[in-house]
């Protein structure tokens, strides 16, 4: 039986930490993310888990230690921000590469410099092209569901690849919201134990991460890129099983009043609760706006977006990042990439918000939607937005 | 500290500061500015270097050049400064997590190189800024938010390991000690090489709070008892080492004229 439990976003990933009961979790502080493994550490040391808790020297050697409990066939997670995921940088890929399913909660700050702790999503996406699956979730009750179903995920014999639980820092993170939390038990039914298809102090002897030159690197970043097709799959199947457990229905992505709308959104995050309010009060309007909010990042769902945009006009797309390519931000050119050839006349702008924790408002979202309507009228518009920046 | 020190030296309009009542990194702070102040330093020649941490928010307070960087790259930043303009008196003020855990790494190379950087650390056991995690220097068997039941890990010497490391000066002092720490700070200012002075300053909120160490005067009372200088069966305060060696950026400077001076 689900219970109705006032949580932060940090605690609720941390209880599920908790139900999960993880082999190793090697951790280093950093602001907003400390909470989970410091939450963690109390379980460890009341007795409620038995996991090995590991308070390293720094976010690279928590990544390392991680990736070698992993490779010993250990379940494993831990926990970052910012700063934190950038210098686990070089250690993310080797966890991708190697196929360890190491799950990893990214609270989303700023990246540095100048150094700001506040939320954006400049640290996840950053990180977007190291191989590991990126799932985004808008509050605390999605983070701590996505937390568990990410175990899943990561360690499905056809996928096999670590992945990152983001939620926003502070908004998510340290605001308390009510939240259904599944019971220990289901928990635990639910993730099974980890069965590495190998392992070191497995049966065999395995040698892992040596050297690979020009004869097999190859294929080997190509079976890394089919498992990471695979994992679009999977991602559903797990996300239908959880669904049957507590009722609460996840995909690729969340479809808002997107059955009739002539303008919509795609938008990740915590701001898709806002611009859902937004939504509310213009189609109490009349008017016809919808909204996506992107679940799975890494896979990109693609063909799934078309599909869903099929009929649209316009769409914005909103990045809480800056990729400064001087084209456009990272969602912006995912969608805008997906829709090549398959969106003739349709307008995509993209919108650039909320860098370093600025604050976002529903008037701000609300001048979007009106841009997209101007736009479908007149037939102008600028591609490239930054909303609610001082020029 | 007076005002004249406070318009002469610091950055008003970012104070008050932020750190918690009872906290001594002000004290280490105003040590700083003190010694400074009474050093031959050419004040216009002063670079504050800092990294991430309760201590690395002092380089935004102060009014010389300044460089806020990130978890532990304090001194590896420095290290640049100082190479590239060796005119340059290079201070970089980092705290005992910063310095020697995720920045351990660049701590005992600098020492090594034997660069002259002036490197002070804020020692108060802990990671205070993000809630009161256990760091390289807390005193094993220690309270904190990540070791309930004590820890079992064992503490760094500051001073002994940059001793070993190669610094050329090296002194210890506390916040407590306030002239006496303000000398050794000079200490540093005048040795040519690297330099680190290790000032020990009580967290009462994420550290005393945990291990029951009473209000801030209590824990300022105790630090004053923990240490002594010449009392071995306490924690030792004063200069442990003072040694003039080869400096890096003159070696490397010699080195440089020495091979260019072949080809003209």
């Amino acid at each position: 039986m689900a219970k109705r439990v006032s949580l932060s976003g940090n605690e609720a990933v941390a209880y599920a930490m908790r139900q999960i009961n993880p082999d190793v979790v090697a951790a280093f502080p950093i602001t907003p993310s400390t909470e989970v493994p410091q939450y963690f550490s109390q379980f460890v040391a009341n007795g409620q888990v038995t996991s090995e808790f590991v308070a390293v020297e720094s976010e690279h050697s928590a990544m390392s230690a991680c990736i070698g409990a992993s490779a010993a066939g250990g379940r494993v997670m831990t926990a970052t921000s910012s700063c934190g995921l950038a210098l686990m940088w070089e250690m993310l890929y080797i966890a991708a590469s190697s196929r360890l399913p190491v799950v990893l909660a990214v609270v989303n700050r700023a990246l540095s410099g100048p150094i700001n702790i506040h939320n954006d999503h400049s640290d996840s996406m950053g990180a977007r092209d190291s191989g590991w699956i990126q799932i985004y979730g808008e509050n605390a009750q999605e983070a701590y569901d996505n937390f568990i179903q990410a175990i899943r995920i990561g360690e499905h014999p056809d996928v096999q690849l670590p992945v990152m639980v983001c939620y926003d820092g502070f908004i998510t993170s340290h605001a308390v919201e009510n939240l259904e939390m599944c019971e220990d038990a289901e928990v635990k039914a639910f993730v099974g134990e980890r069965v590495a298809p190998y392992s070191l102090l497995g049966e065999n002897p395995v040698a892992m991460g040596p050297l690979d030159l020009p004869p097999h690197y190859f294929e080997h970043k190509r079976q890394q890129a089919e498992a990471m097709r695979n994992a679009k799959k999977v991602i559903l199947e797990v996300a239908a099983e959880f669904e049957k457990l507590t009722g609460r229905k996840y995909g690729l992505f969340e479809e808002y009043k997107m059955e009739d709308a002539e303008a919509a959104m795609v938008i990740i995050n915590s701001t898709a609760g806002t611009a859902k309010k937004v939504v509310d009060k213009m189609r109490a309007e009349g008017k016809k706006v919808g909204l996506i909010k992107i679940r799975s990042f890494r896979p990109f769902p693609a063909e799934e977006l078309v599909a869903a945009l099929k009929n649209v006009k316009a769409v914005a797309v909103m990045d809480k990042v800056d990729g400064f390519t001087g084209v456009a931000a990272p969602l912006h050119n995912e969608v805008r990439s997906a829709l090549y050839g398959a969106a003739e006349g349709k307008i995509v702008p993209g919108y650039i918000y909320g860098l370093g924790g600025r604050d976002v408002t529903v008037n701000d979202i609300e001048s979007v939607y009106n841009d997209l309507f101007k736009a479908i009228e007149t037939g102008k518009y600028e591609v490239y937005n930054y909303l609610g920046v001082r020029e | 500290m007076n005002r004249e020190m406070i318009e002469k030296y610091f950055r008003k309009e970012q104070l008050p500061h932020i750190w918690c009542p009872g906290c001594g990194n002000g004290i280490a702070l105003a040590a700083i500015v003190d010694a400074i102040d009474s050093s031959d330093l050419d004040k216009e020649k002063i670079c504050i270097v800092s990294g991430i941490g309760c201590s690395s928010r002092a380089s935004g307070y102060l009014n010389f050049d300044s460089i806020h960087t990130t978890h532990g790259r304090a001194i590896a930043f420095a290290t640049g400064v100082k190479m590239a303009n060796p005119e340059m008196n290079v201070i970089v003020i980092t705290g005992d997590g910063d310095c020697t855990a995720i920045g351990g790494n660049h701590l005992i190379h600098a020492c090594r190189r034997n660069i002259d950087l002036n490197v002070i650390v804020f020692n108060n056991n802990i990671y205070g800024m993000t809630g009161g995690q256990y760091s390289p220097t807390t005193p094993k068997s220690a309270k904190t938010a990540t070791s309930r039941h004590g820890t079992v890990e064992r503490q760094f010497d500051i001073c002994d390991l940059s001793r070993s490391a190669g610094a050329t000066y090296v002194a210890r002092s506390t916040v407590y000690h306030y002239r006496h720490l303000t000398d050794m700070i000079k200490g540093a200012f005048k040795n040519k090489g690297f330099s680190i002075v290790e000032a020990l300053t009580p967290c009462p909120v994420q550290y005393g709070r945990r291990n029951k160490l009473g209000n801030p005067p209590d824990i300022m009372k105790e630090l004053k008892e923990s240490v002594s200088l010449t009392d071995s069966s306490k924690i030792k305060i004063g200069v442990f080492k003072n040694e003039s060696e080869p400096e890096y950026t003159s070696e490397y400077h010699k080195l440089v004229e020495a091979e260019v001076g072949k080809y003209e």
